[in-house]
């Protein structure tokens, strides 16, 4: 009931916002709503898993299409993305009603925004395959208008446009994939597709189609071209939702039909997953540690987190099939939990890129620095995600990456000899990835928050409004409860699950509450709450220790520097110089990253001029290639423009030949 | 004797022993080098004169700065603490397994190359940077020792290691060898030792570890210091629990089986500690950009350890 009367307000508010959108109250009148509405979702979505774990209300309504309802369905998976995406929605709503303001337009802002968040909920709520491409639609298209929101920037529409293609093509993959799962019945309810067997280059097609259509909303590579463009389009608190809860929403898409609707999907897939994951995760905190806009950065670290929850699903789907229930239920609910820890450090670190936008005006790294004296609040909270999303214990990221780890050295008990070297592999990957993240995110903030400010704009930043320091202290306070109590975490999505592997996952089985131990005590265990209370003691013992023993007076003086000080904030190291190192040892390859310095002439007072030359091969080998290809084809056939009327009709005698051939071929 | 008492007695054995093991190495440094060389106790009074300086903190350093010590001192005291040494009968031992432990001294680099870049000065950047490097190539190589020995023993708890390999689990095995290799190369790179960094550089074109620290003084630095002490002991005690436990007590060994730990644990460290002085005096530092040729050789060893598991599971 409170579930439906918070989707029907969303529709109500976009509303609301197109016939007042004059006022400038409206905005925040708009904002307030979506937060109300996106509590009341959440707070219906922990009921559910909390409440009733095993039940699966459902609801049919007469609309949609003539011959089919609308049928909705609640059950553990949807209730546990619904928390998900309302708990970010609920912070980037708050957000907004002090950011809102902020951006240029706010007009064109707050009619989609609810939209976006009607569109995402109603995919998890669907329950047949037209209301869910409905609200996938819905989805694409507000959060497509969302990215136009500032217009006037070229480089908004170039990404605008992308999108809208890659939208265009994953709704064009999704469309025959429900189609081939409906079958020739054509019953397009999600319980007749669960009970549907599929013929072997059906389902085969289905896995493909899905990994293709809901893989490019989650931004798996080489379809994540268009989510760097995209999501740092937005204002920021509609990234925050791109970039952690849309994602999000199309690993929902992929775990439902892979685990749920389909149900017999080979380890083949699995193994292929994994490893789509495992380079998908390298290749993007790869891009990221190389980029100068904050908001890039993010969106490319994005696409990390989702190779590391996608080779948590590979690995679940390969244990699955390979009959051990146990290590498939482990490896997903890793794989889960890294989806909602994601969302939530992701939307913490775009909100407080926000938010030093709208205390500088500026999201270059270069153009920032020192940030953390001036923005207490944001500098404490950004720091919290920056650690969480290097997965530093005890913070989430660190509990979702050990249990993914845990999952991956189980990996070798498979029996086929693909898995059995994959498996290493994919470790390393994973292990580089998070320790190139680790480096990230030491640079993106130490550039951002540390040091001198590099720019009048970031000297003068003041800390933001309160609404805005509130939303970052309490995303970043789930940060670390999430990472502190991780039993909790998987003890409920062991609920949710039951249903799609068959087995509880026996998270503590053997020794007790606050360790987590998943393959028995014997494989290997941690316990963030330990850990948290013992470092604790001894932080205060170190202090204490240091304190009594030696003297307590502190100066201040100009920095040391090796004698040599420079008062120029320019001579600090850039973004570009920190990662230098990291470019030259991992980007040469595959960026071909190259370096040109220019030194003037001896006696020349002109600056020298370094330039780094960075080859983007995804978007140069396939996209780039692949528009050509287009090119060259619309070439040749724009010839049969002009024919004559003999031709024409020549063309058409034919294809009736051709036509009736097949006709009379396929009869039995 | 009680598990808690015992995690007690590790705790403060890890600190308190510390210096001396740096010590050490710096002593038959100098000796292999043809000085005297300071005592081996030297660490404790250096530790105790930084405490009595005053710290000085520069005008632009954050909180952050004034953290960091305190922080990278206790994460680097945890990871520690839960690394069998003389017993495994640990009370926190089940807290952290291998892949807990690197995540650990992630902690550690993490603050200490933000510390490096808070003063906002050219130097503490450059290290920062170069740690960030090296830790991208060493973590992995790192948790596919970690890999391979799960597979191996079956855990990655380094206290159930500890048992598989004193219950003469594994004999002369190729992949422990090949894993041995890469955790000394990882082990190496971790704690700035020649041929990654050179600790006693003086040459601030060269430092890495050296130059994140550059701006620290007073107790600050002591902090600092200690917690390069703390990591050195740390490493040494985790190749000895992984590849050469004998003689660690076990839980119900008594106190005669302590006994033999400590002393089992004291002899590893210092053949450890002279090796390792040995091994720097014979080598020269690398360039930057050899680390990668370096650690990702360590990589390969580690895989290869994984590899040569299946192929002689297989014949």
């Amino acid at each position: 009931m409170l579930i439906a009367a918070a989707f029907a307000t969303l529709p109500a508010l976009s509303l609301f916002a197109l016939l007042f959108g004059r006022r400038a109250w409206s905005h925040a009148v708009v904002y307030l709503g979506c937060l109300g509405a996106s509590l009341c979702l959440l707070a219906g979505g922990l009921v559910h898993l909390g409440g009733h774990p095993g039940a699966a209300p459902t609801l049919v309504l007469p609309f949609g299409l003539p011959w089919v309802e609308a049928h909705f369905r609640l059950d553990n998976l949807s209730a546990l993305f619904m928390v998900i995406v309302d708990l970010s929605a609920a912070a980037a709503s708050a957000f907004g009603i002090a950011y809102g303001s902020h951006v240029p337009e706010p007009r064109r802002v707050t009619p989609f925004f609810p939209l976006f968040l009607f569109g995402m909920n109603g995919v998890l709520v669907a329950d047949d395959a037209f209301m869910f491409l409905v609200a996938w639609e819905f989805m694409s298209l507000a959060s497509w208008a969302l990215v136009l929101a500032d217009h006037t920037r070229a480089e908004n529409r170039k990404a605008a446009m992308v999108y809208l293609t890659m939208a265009g093509f994953g709704t064009f993959c999704l469309l025959p994939c429900f189609g081939l799962m409906a079958g020739p019945g054509g019953d397009y309810t999600f319980a007749a597709m669960r009970v549907h067997e599929l013929a072997p280059t059906a389902g085969f097609l289905v896995v493909l189609l899905v990994l293709l259509g809901a893989g490019s909303k989650a931004g798996l590579v080489p379809l994540h071209a268009w989510l760097p463009l995209a999501h740092p389009a937005a204002p920021s608190h509609v990234s925050a939702l791109m970039s952690g809860v849309m994602t999000k929403v199309a690993l929902y898409g992929l775990i439902r039909v892979l685990f749920d609707l389909h149900g017999e999907v080979g380890w083949q897939w699995g193994a292929a997953m994994m490893v789509v994951g495992g380079v998908t995760a390298v290749l993007g905190v790869l891009y990221a540690v190389l980029q100068d806009d904050l908001k890039v950065l993010l969106a490319y670290s994005t696409v990390e987190n989702i190779g590391v929850a996608v080779i948590g699903l590979g690995l679940a789907l390969a244990f699955k099939d390979s009959g051990e229930p146990a290590l498939a239920a482990l490896a997903l609910v890793a794989g889960l939990y890294h989806a909602l820890n994601h969302s939530i450090f992701k939307s913490l670190l775009f909100l407080g890129t926000g938010a030093i936008l709208t205390a500088t005006g500026e999201k270059s790294l270069n153009a920032l620095g020192g940030l953390l004296n001036r923005m207490p609040w944001t500098g404490a909270a950004f720091l919290v995600g920056a650690a969480a999303i290097s997965a530093l214990p005890p913070l989430n990221g660190f509990v979702s990456e050990w249990l993914i780890f845990q999952s991956l050295f189980q990996g070798p008990s498979l029996p086929h000899w693909a898995m059995k070297f994959g498996v290493p592999v994919v470790g390393a990957l994973l292990a580089l990835a998070a320790a190139l993240a680790a480096a990230c995110f030491v640079r993106a903030y130490g550039v951002a928050f540390l040091g001198r400010p590099r720019s009048e704009a970031a000297r003068g930043a003041v800390e933001v409004p309160a609404v805005m320091r509130l939303t970052l202290v309490v995303l970043a306070a789930l940060c670390v409860l999430l990472g502190a109590m991780p039993v909790v975490v998987t003890d409920s999505l062991s609920g949710v699950i039951a249903p799609l592997i068959g087995v509880h996952f026996p998270v503590s089985a053997d020794l007790g509450w606050p360790w987590l131990s998943p393959v028995g005590a014997t494989r290997g265990s941690y316990s963030g709450t330990v850990l948290v209370m013992v470092g604790a003691l001894m932080f205060g013992a170190a202090i204490l220790a240091v304190h009594g023993l030696g003297v307590r007076t502190l100066r201040r003086a100009a920095a040391w520097d090796c004698g040599h000080v420079e008062d120029n904030p320019a001579s600090q190291y850039t973004g570009d110089s920190f990662a230098q190192p990291l470019r030259r040892v991992f980007a040469a390859t595959p960026f071909r990253a190259r370096e040109t310095v220019e030194m003037p002439e001896p006696g020349d007072l002109g600056p020298a001029r370094h330039t780094v030359h960075l080859i983007d091969p995804v978007w140069q080998g396939l996209y780039v290639s692949l528009g050509r290809l287009v090119d060259a084809i619309a070439d040749q056939v724009n010839r049969l423009q002009f024919l004559t009327v003999r031709r024409y009709l020549l063309m058409m005698f034919a294809t009736l030949v051709l036509l009736l051939l097949v006709v009379a071929v396929r009869q039995p | 004797m009680n598990a808690a008492v015992l995690q007690l007695v590790q705790i403060v054995l890890v600190v308190a022993l510390a210096p001396l093991v740096t010590g050490w190495v710096r002593l038959v440094k100098s000796r292999l080098n043809g000085r005297r060389g300071a005592s081996p106790f030297q660490p404790y009074r250096d530790i105790y004169r930084l405490l009595q300086k005053e710290a000085i903190v520069a005008h632009s350093a954050s909180w952050v700065f004034r953290a960091a010590p305190y922080v990278t001192f206790a994460a680097v005291w945890l990871a520690a603490s839960v690394i069998p040494t003389f017993s495994t009968d640990l009370a926190l031992a089940p807290a952290a397994d291998l892949i807990a432990l690197v995540a650990l001294l992630a902690i550690a680099r993490f603050w200490t190359a933000l510390a490096g870049m808070d003063v906002g000065t050219a130097f503490g950047g450059i290290g920062a940077s170069r740690e960030m490097l090296i830790a991208s190539l060493a973590e992995p190589a790192m948790l596919m020792v970690s890999f391979s020995l799960s597979l191996i023993a079956g855990t990655t708890a380094p206290v159930k290691i500890v048992g598989f390999v004193l219950s003469g689990g594994v004999g002369l095995d190729v992949s422990m060898g090949l894993a041995l290799a890469a955790m000394v190369m990882v082990s190496i790179a971790e704690n700035g030792r020649i041929p990654i960094d050179n600790p006693a550089t003086h040459l601030e074109l060269t430092m890495v570890h050296e130059a994140m620290v550059l701006e620290y003084s007073g107790r600050h630095l002591a902090m600092m210091e200690g917690a390069a002490m703390v990591r050195l002991t740390l490493f040494m005690a985790l190749i000895g629990c992984l590849f050469a436990p004998w003689g660690m007590a076990q839980a119900g060994g008594g106190v005669d089986g302590i006994l033999v730990g400590m002393g089992a644990f004291l002899a590893r460290t210092f053949v450890l500690a002279t090796a390792l002085a040995v091994f720097e005096t014979a080598i020269a530092k690398m360039r930057v950009f050899r680390y990668a040729d370096f650690l990702g050789g360590a990589l390969l060893l580690g895989l290869l350890a994984t590899i040569f598991l299946y192929v002689s599971e297989a014949v």
